[in-house]
């Protein structure tokens, strides 16, 4: 006996896809299903990464899910036509989505349910392996939780690589009546997006992890601090975390362990520094977003001076899988200390910009020209910059640095949150240089004099050595002013602007009007 | 959006409302932000009052954060991103394009109150660049022509 199934169709709900048309596209599907009398399922699911395609159509033929794309609201009647329903041949067929080269080439382990999954449906996140890790970790108690964390080499994802299971262990460690798990969703860099697929593609993965990590330091409260730019985030969040609570997934005895973990999203305001930890809190806490000094750091001295785990959200949303196949499954991904897998975001100018999560140690070529495919103009690549707007600017020349956290350091570079924005030869690095200071005098919060007056120097010296003004005393002016930068800041945003002002001077120093000698070192 | 319809008495209600929140103070001003989409100053010592802070640690907040307005914005808001991801996609042509065409500068409401302009460090759209946001629509790889045609699709 064979049973009809009412066809599904997948349109993303992603904020990029969105932005390219996706809600029209869904429309579009609903409006032309109804009219022919199909009575069809939509599920609004989270983005494959692969924006080059998006809006991705996606439904399920043969129980195998097959993609279309880039589809337009213009293009539905046909797809209708052609069959698409049960996943016949059209122009914008890519096959079914799990053969999709760039797709199948990558090592999903955070990203295992982006794109797969509803997002906001718990029953859908149960059904792929959700709060597996949780059950495990419930029973493997905190000491354990620690080991496999510990075991797993898992590093904060958010940019400074630092392990996460000492924070676990130092807040597990410290007694306080009260202690808190946040997260930091306050994903500002320029060229990533992970977290925000995750927060709108796999809510659930977050709460999870956070949970996780609750029971393990003992915390009772959770706080997600994320930034106004993200309202989609905002939406799904709350959702999941409605349907968490509902189903004793959070609450006051989570599930039936005894223990109580309850958490709750807070909006950012605009703010760039308040992605850094301790001016993170300070907002969370009602206040400037003004960096604080540490120590005490805030594993011992946090939230509301109490006990907190901060970390990004890739690196609480990995806990889950780390803990339901053991620390020694995730390691056995990367190279060297870098362990695992680390979500690759290739943005700016190329031609196949998107999400690639792979292990740790491909290298920065292979990510600019076989995932991305070279400059989206078709003109030669000229500067790509790796881990947001405090990284550093690398040429053609040393685009085989693996991307790990210690290559890229030995190169005066960084990861950071693993973005890279890749330029073409018309960009002008001199131009670059004097944004960089100029994005760290407007997000500065002012409270060290190098972050606050050096970069508003920056700009100024930058703009006299491109104007030609007495040259050579003002390079060394802006070496001096990166020196002091560098290793007198309170905090990263002073500390690492040097950094792409540097490697721009070093490597392209005929763009600040200047000869090959000028170039100089980056530290 | 409502931008200019407000009283002290909406105020004074969101500020007890949420005046036991832990940091109640960010709580609270991204409320009103969100509901009138500007902080009128009267409001600061409502909020003062409410959680017994001086004014100077409402207004020292309020300044502190971009999106924070003292003053009410257009009917439209228009952001565009400037960031290093857009500007490898031609931001800085398209900001000079819209401000040429609007007659303003970042930061600034055109004459009839109908469109703010602001910069934008990041949308989280960088596979999409240059992005763009109009009131609460994201909009990716926004080309003049694109931006011309949404700009006259607005009332």
């Amino acid at each position: 006996m064979k049973t009809s199934m009412k066809p599904v169709v997948f349109v993303p709900r992603d904020s990029g896809a969105l932005s390219l048309g996706a809600e029209d596209v869904a429309r579009a599907i609903a409006g032309e299903g109804a009219g022919r009398g199909v009575d069809l399922t939509l599920v609004r699911n989270g983005s494959r990464g692969l924006y080059w395609l998006e809006p991705m159509v996606e439904v399920v033929a043969d129980g195998r899910r097959i993609a279309y794309g880039p589809v337009d609201a213009e293009s539905v009647p046909g797809l209708f036509e052609a069959g698409f329903l049960d996943g016949r041949p059209h122009d914008l067929c890519l096959g079914p989505t799990d053969e999709i080269a760039l797709l199948k080439k990558q090592e999903r382990l955070t990203f295992a349910r982006v794109g797969v999954i509803d997002p906001v449906s718990l029953d859908d996140y149960l059904a792929h392996g959700g709060y597996e890790g949780l059950a495990r970790a419930a029973r493997l108690g905190a000491e354990q939780v620690v080991t496999e964390v510990m075991d797993s080499g898992l590093r904060g994802r958010g940019g400074a690589g630092f392990p996460c299971a000492i924070k676990l262990r130092t807040v597990m460690q410290t007694a306080a009546d009260q202690k808190y798990v946040v997260c930091n969703a306050d994903e500002g860099d320029s060229g990533t997006f992970a977290d925000r697929m995750i927060m709108e593609g796999d809510p659930f993965v977050l709460i999870e992890g956070m949970t996780i990590a609750a029971l393990c330091a003992g915390a009772t409260r959770g706080y997600i601090y994320l930034r106004s730019e993200y309202p989609h985030c905002a939406r799904t969040l709350k959702a999941a975390i409605a349907a968490a609570r509902a189903r004793g997934y959070l609450g006051k005895n989570v599930l039936d362990t005894g223990r109580q973990f309850d958490l709750e999203v807070r909006v950012g305001a605009g703010s760039y520094i308040c992605g850094e930890e301790t001016a993170m809190l300070e907002s969370l806490e009602g206040r400037r977003g003004m960096v604080r000094y540490k120590p005490p750091v805030p594993a011992v001295c946090g939230l509301f001076g109490k006990p907190t785990v901060i970390n990004n959200v890739l690196t609480l949303a990995t806990l889950p899988i780390i803990l339901a196949r053991g620390g020694a499954f995730y390691k056995n991904y990367g190279v060297g200390r870098s362990r695992g897998t680390q979500p690759i975001q290739l943005a700016g100018n190329v031609k196949r910009p998107g999400l690639f999560e792979k292990a740790f140690g491909v290298t920065l070529r292979e990510m600019v020209y076989e995932y991305g495919g070279g400059t989206a103009s078709g003109r030669p690549v000229r500067a790509v910059q790796v881990g947001g707007p405090l990284g550093a600017y690398f040429p053609q020349s040393m685009l085989d640095v693996a991307l790990d956290y210690e290559e890229l350091a030995a190169r005066d570079g960084l990861l950071g949150h693993g973005g890279i924005v890749v330029f073409d030869d018309t960009v002008n690095m001199a131009e670059m240089a004097r944004y960089a200071m100029e994005f760290c005098a407007l997000e500065s919060c002012g409270k060290c004099t190098p972050c606050r007056i050096g970069s508003t120097r920056g700009v100024e010296v930058i703009d006299r050595i491109v104007g030609g003004q007495n040259q050579a005393a003002n390079l060394l002016l802006l070496r001096e002013l990166c020196d002091t930068m560098t290793n007198a800041s309170l905090c990263a945003l002073g500390g690492l602007t040097p950094l792409p002002v540097l490697s721009a001077l070093k490597y392209f120093p005929q763009d600040f009007g200047l000869g090959d000698e000028a170039a100089g070192e980056v530290r | 959006m409502n931008t200019n319809g407000w009283d002290k008495a909406s105020i004074s209600a969101i500020a007890q409302e949420l005046k036991d929140q832990p940091g109640a103070l960010m709580v609270i001003l991204r409320r009103i932000q969100d509901e009138l989409g500007w902080i009128p100053q009267p409001s600061v010592p409502l909020i003062a009052d409410a959680l017994n802070l001086s004014r100077a640690e409402v207004h020292g907040v309020i300044s502190f954060y971009h999106d924070f307005r003292d003053h009410p914005p257009g009917r439209h808001v228009l952001r565009l991103c400037r960031a290093e991801s857009c500007q490898a996609m031609g931001a800085v042509a398209l900001a000079r394009h819209v401000k040429d065409r609007l007659g303003i500068d970042f930061g600034q409401t055109t004459a009839d109150g109908r469109i703010t302009l602001d910069a934008v460090y990041c949308l989280g759209n960088c596979a999409c660049s240059p992005a763009i946001t109009m009131d609460d629509d994201i909009y990716g790889r926004v080309s003049p022509a694109k931006i011309d045609k949404l700009l006259e699709s607005l009332e």
